[in-house]
């Protein structure tokens, strides 16, 4: 009969989320990425066409999508660096899951910040 | 009467085991240490990226055919955003390939996810790159400057 897996450095846990975090941020930004080139590539086309499809980003619902991506990139970054401590510090294994905790707390004050700088100059009109 | 046993790692692996033998060579481990450079890299590209194009002066506001335009017309800007389009979409690209080979349990299934997956991969980088060079700030078609453009006077 087999029993609940005890917890190892990436199974259960913090070290499980975070992967799962890093794993679905990474897709969305990836997808997101693909978009974002296609729509500066409307440069090329005609500068009233890039302009325009820019304006249509220029609304609130809009401003809370990049909040978000802006947050899922930024969770992306600092769990990424915390990954690379993982591998390449020699306590990083040690003390992964103390990183996860700077990683979130570091991730909440920089997406405070964006917010409401991004907030209010999307939001506060023009 | 002592047996000695080897110590393990001593590089004596039978040729089945080896991690390195087969076809591919060292690539698993290039694509592992490219994640970990190049994302140290794009941490910097990406916040400097959002920075000046969000936080900035008037933020997304400045957003506009002119905003680009003045941006690439300094070379430090074009090859700012150049090296974010090449590092992010194979760092990307190399990311979705594991997420690929960790879910798509056919062969067959993986297989065209992966081409399909290149192919967008290849198609997105070379378009990228083909706009950041060949941009002009003033458009012409037969002759006329299309609106919206910078052009000299």
């Amino acid at each position: 009969m087999p029993t609940k897996p005890a917890g190892t450095l990436y199974r259960g846990r913090e070290g499980m989320w975070s992967w799962v975090g890093h794993r679905i941020t990474g897709v969305v930004i990836f997808f997101f990425l693909l978009v974002h080139v296609l729509d500066t590539s409307l440069v090329r086309v005609s500068p009233e066409a890039y302009t325009a499809v820019i304006g249509a980003y220029k609304n609130p619902l809009m401003a809370l999508g990049e909040t978000g991506l802006v947050a899922a990139i930024v969770f992306h970054a600092f769990n990424g660096l915390r990954i690379i401590a993982v591998d390449f510090w020699k306590k990083g294994a040690k003390y992964q899951r103390q990183m996860l905790w700077a990683v979130l707390a570091l991730w909440i004050v920089t997406i405070l910040a964006f917010s409401i700088r991004h907030l209010s100059l999307a939001l506060g009109g023009h | 009467m002592t047996a000695t046993i080897e110590s393990p790692r001593s590089g004596r692996v039978a040729p089945q085991y080896r991690r390195n033998g087969g076809s591919r060579g060292n690539f698993e481990m290039i694509a592992w240490l490219f994640m970990r450079l190049s994302g140290v890299v794009l941490v910097v590209l990406i916040f400097g990226h959002l920075f000046v194009n969000l936080m900035v002066g008037e933020g997304i506001h400045a957003i506009d055919f002119g905003f680009v335009a003045g941006k690439w017309a300094d070379p430090f800007w074009q090859f700012w955003d150049l090296a974010m389009l090449w590092l992010a979409m194979l760092h990307g690209t190399n990311g979705v390939r594991t997420i690929i080979n960790d879910y798509a349990e056919k062969t067959g299934t993986r297989r065209w996810l992966k081409t399909v997956l290149y192919a967008a991969a290849v198609v997105i980088i070379l378009l990228g790159t083909m706009v950041i060079f060949t941009f002009n700030p003033c458009p012409v078609v037969d002759g006329v400057a299309l609106p919206g453009g910078f052009c000299p006077a």
